[in-house]
C-alpha cells in the first residue's frame, strides 16, 4: 500500500516532466480522463456557441427555450442522439459501417497524447511529437472514406470521394507550413526539434512567436496553415464533403444515433486538435503574452491573476444578464437556473485566484484562450464565407497553397541558415566571378 | 525529451511484440484471403499500423510517424479511393486465386532460405543481427537520421537518397503523362 502511495506521489516531486516522461502510470492515466473530459465539454460547449454566434450573426436569437438562453440545448439534444434509433442499412456493409466512425473518433482523440497544455501538462512528450499528430489525424480520413463506402448509397460515396481528395491534397500544403516552422526551431538553445513542447520551449528561447519570426515568412507559414486545416476538418467554406444543399449530409447520410454523434464529436475533436497544432506552433502555446518583456515578480503576478479574472468576469454577465431576465413568473426557473450558472462561474474564478491553483493552471489557461480564438474563427467563417465550388478547391490546393508553400520553404530555409549560405555559396561565387573576370580582360 | 533509456527501461517488450507480430500476421493473412477489395485495404492499414508499433519498438520514432503518414495515412487512402470506384459486385464474382501451386512454392522456398540465409550467415565472427542492438537515446533520434544522410563525416547514404528522390520525380512525371490526354 505504502508502496502504491509512493509511487503516485513520485510523480508529484518531479519538476518540468510529462507524466508520459517520468513513466508513471497513474498519472499518466488520471491525464488521459482529465483530457478526455475536458475535451467532450469543450465540444458540448462548442455546440452550443456554434448555434449562439451563428444565430447572433444573423440577428437570430438561436437556441432559447431549453434552460436559460438555450444553456441546456446541447444536453437535450445529445440524449435525444442517444435514444434514437440506430439504423444500419439493408444493403451496406455492415462490419465496416459499424467500424467506421470508431476509426475517426479513435483518430480525433489519439491525436492528444501529444498536444502541450502546459510545460509538464501533457500526457507524453515524443519525440516526433508534430509528426505523430500530422500522421494521426490524417488517419480520420480513413474513417470518412470508409463510411461513405459502407453505407452503399450515392450521396455518402460522392461526399466521401470529395472528402478523400480534399483532405489528402490540403495535408500536402499544411505539411509544407509545419517544416518551415520546425526549421525555425532550429535556432534556439537545444537545436531543432519535432517535439511539441520543444516547439514551445523555443518560442520561449528565441523571445519569439514564431507568427512573427523572419517577417512576413511565419505569417505567410501561418496562413498556409490556416487555410489548410479548415480544409482538413472539412469545415465551412470546405465543407463539400457535407454540402447539405448538394449531398444531403454527405458522408454521414445514412449514419443516425449514436453512430452519428460519433462523427460529429470527431469532427470538433478535430478542430481542436488542428488549432493546437497551430497554437503550438505559431502562437506560442501555452506562453502568456511577452514572457520575457514583461519578466518579473509582479508582471508574473498579475498574469496569472487573469485566469480567475476572466471567469469572474463571465460571472459578472451572467448575473447582469440575470437582471435583465423578464419578470414575468413563467421565467423564474430560467432566471435562477442563470443566477446558478453565473454563481458556479464566480467559484471557478475565486478556485483560480488560490496562489497554488493560479500558478499550475495558467498555462492551461493561455492554451485554451488560444485555442478558443481559433474555434471562434471556425465559427465566424461558417457565418459569412460561401462555400466554395469543388474545382476553386482544387485549384486553391494545388496551385495556390502548394507553390506558395514551397516558396515558403525554400526561403525559410535560406533564411535559417544565411550565415553559412553567406560564407560558403554568395562569397566564392562572388570571388569566383571576379576571378573569371580578371582572366577575361 | 527528458526521458531516456535507462531513466524508462521499455515494459513488457516481448509481449507487444508478439502481440504486434500476431496482428500482422492476421492483417496479411486477411488481405490475400477476403474477396472484398475494400476489406482487403482495411486489413492491408491494420498490418501497416502494426508495422509502425513495431518501428517504435525498435527505437525508431521519426520512421514510425513517416509509415503512418506515407502508407496508412497517405498511399491507402488512394488505394481506397479506386477500389470505391470499382465495380465491386462484378469483382466479387470473378474467381479470385491464380492456381500456380508450383512457381508459388518455389518461390516462396527461395525467399524463405535467402532470409534464413542472411540471419545465420556470419562474416568474420559477426551476424547481420547481434544480439544487443545499438539504440540511441529517445530525444537524439531524428537528428541521428538527418546526420546519416547529410552530414560532412557521416553523411554516407546522401547518394542513395537522391537516386531514391529521383525515382519518385520518375514515377511522378510518369503518371501525369498517363492521366493527361493533352500536355
Amino acid at each position: 500500500m505504502n508502496a502504491i502511495i509512493d509511487y503516485i506521489q513520485s510523480y508529484l516531486r518531479t519538476k518540468d516532466v510529462t507524466p508520459g516522461g517520468d513513466g508513471n502510470i497513474f498519472w499518466a492515466t488520471v491525464y488521459i480522463l482529465l483530457v478526455f473530459v475536458g475535451l467532450s465539454v469543450a465540444v458540448i460547449a462548442m455546440n452550443w456557441l456554434e448555434r449562439k454566434i451563428l444565430a447572433h450573426m444573423q440577428v437570430r436569437l438561436g437556441p432559447m427555450r431549453v434552460g436559460p438562453h438555450g444553456l441546456l440545448q446541447p444536453i437535450a439534444d445529445a440524449i435525444k442522439l442517444l435514444l434514437k434509433e440506430d439504423i444500419i442499412p439493408a444493403e451496406a456493409d455492415a462490419l465496416v459501417f459499424w467500424v467506421a466512425p470508431f476509426i475517426v473518433v479513435l483518430a480525433a482523440f489519439t491525436v492528444f497524447v501529444v498536444v502541450p497544455f502546459g510545460p509538464e501538462h501533457a500526457i507524453t512528450d515524443m519525440n516526433i511529437g508534430i509528426l505523430f499528430m500530422l500522421g494521426v489525424s490524417s488517419l480520420s480520413v480513413l474513417g470518412i472514406v470508409t463510411a461513405g463506402w459502407a453505407s452503399n448509397s450515392h450521396y455518402p460515396l460522392i461526399g466521401a470521394l470529395r472528402s478523400s481528395a480534399q483532405m489528402v491534397s490540403y495535408e500536402v500544403a499544411m505539411g509544407l507550413a509545419v517544416v518551415s516552422a520546425i526549421m525555425m526551431t532550429s535556432l534556439g538553445e537545444k537545436g531543432g526539434t519535432l517535439s511539441m513542447i520543444g516547439i514551445v520551449e523555443s518560442q520561449y528561447q528565441q523571445q519569439e512567436w514564431f507568427l512573427f519570426k523572419f517577417f512576413p515568412l511565419g505569417v505567410i507559414a501561418f496562413g498556409i496553415f490556416a487555410i489548410a486545416m479548415v480544409a482538413e476538418t472539412n469545415r465551412a467554406p470546405f465543407d463539400l464533403p457535407e454540402a447539405e444543399s448538394e449531398l444531403t449530409a454527405g458522408f454521414h447520410t445514412e449514419y443516425s444515433g449514436f453512430r452519428w454523434s460519433l462523427f460529429f464529436l470527431a469532427e470538433y475533436s478535430a478542430m481542436i486538435a488542428v488549432s493546437s497544432i497551430a497554437v503550438t506552433l505559431w502562437l506560442g502555446g501555452w506562453l502568456r503574452p511577452f514572457p520575457n518583456a514583461l519578466s518579473g515578480p509582479t508582471w508574473e503576478l498579475a498574469f496569472s491573476l487573469v485566469p480567475g479574472l476572466a471567469f469572474v468576469f463571465l460571472a459578472a454577465m451572467c448575473f447582469y444578464n440575470t437582471a435583465r431576465m423578464p419578470k414575468h413568473p413563467l421565467f423564474r426557473i430560467q432566471t435562477m437556473g442563470l443566477a446558478g450558472f453565473g454563481a458556479l462561474l464566480g467559484l471557478i474564478g475565486i478556485v483560480l485566484f488560490l496562489p497554488g491553483v493560479r500558478e499550475r493552471v495558467q498555462d492551461v489557461f493561455w492554451f485554451a484562450a488560444k485555442v478558443a480564438a481559433f474555434m471562434y474563427l471556425y465559427i465566424w467563417y461558417r457565418g459569412t464565407f460561401p462555400r466554395y465550388r469543388f474545382d476553386q478547391l482544387m485549384r486553391v490546393g494545388w496551385k495556390v497553397l502548394l507553390p506558395i508553400g514551397l516558396g515558403l520553404l525554400i526561403c525559410t530555409g535560406l533564411w535559417v541558415m544565411r550565415v553559412e549560405v553567406w560564407h560558403e555559396v554568395i562569397v566564392p561565387a562572388w570571388l569566383g566571378c571576379i576571378g573569371l573576370l580578371r582572366r577575361i580582360f | 525529451m527528458n526521458s531516456s533509456l535507462a531513466a524508462n527501461p521499455p515494459v513488457a517488450t516481448p509481449f507487444f511484440f508478439y502481440l504486434l507480430a500476431a496482428v500482422m500476421i492476421v492483417g496479411g493473412i486477411l488481405v490475400i484471403t477476403r474477396k472484398n477489395a475494400v476489406h482487403s485495404a482495411l486489413a492491408l492499414i491494420t498490418t501497416l499500423l502494426a508495422q509502425a508499433g513495431l518501428y517504435l519498438m525498435l527505437y525508431a520514432p521519426f520512421v514510425a510517424g513517416v509509415q503512418i503518414i506515407l502508407y496508412a495515412g497517405g498511399i491507402m487512402v488512394l488505394f481506397l479511393f479506386v477500389i470505391m470506384l470499382i465495380n465491386i459486385e462484378r469483382t466479387m464474382k470473378e474467381r479470385q486465386f491464380n492456381k500456380q501451386w508450383l512457381v508459388g512454392i518455389v518461390a516462396a522456398g527461395a525467399l524463405g532460405g535467402l532470409l534464413i540465409a542472411a540471419y545465420t550467415t556470419t562474416t568474420g565472427g559477426r551476424t547481420l543481427f547481434p544480439l544487443g542492438r545499438q539504440s540511441y537515446v529517445d530525444g537524439d533520434n531524428t537528428q541521428r537520421i538527418a546526420m546519416l544522410l547529410f552530414d560532412n563525416r557521416f553523411g554516407t547514404y546522401m547518394f542513395a537518397f537522391e537516386i531514391a528522390s529521383l525515382l519518385l520525380l520518375v514515377a511522378i512525371i510518369g503518371a501525369v503523362v498517363m492521366a493527361k490526354k493533352r500536355i
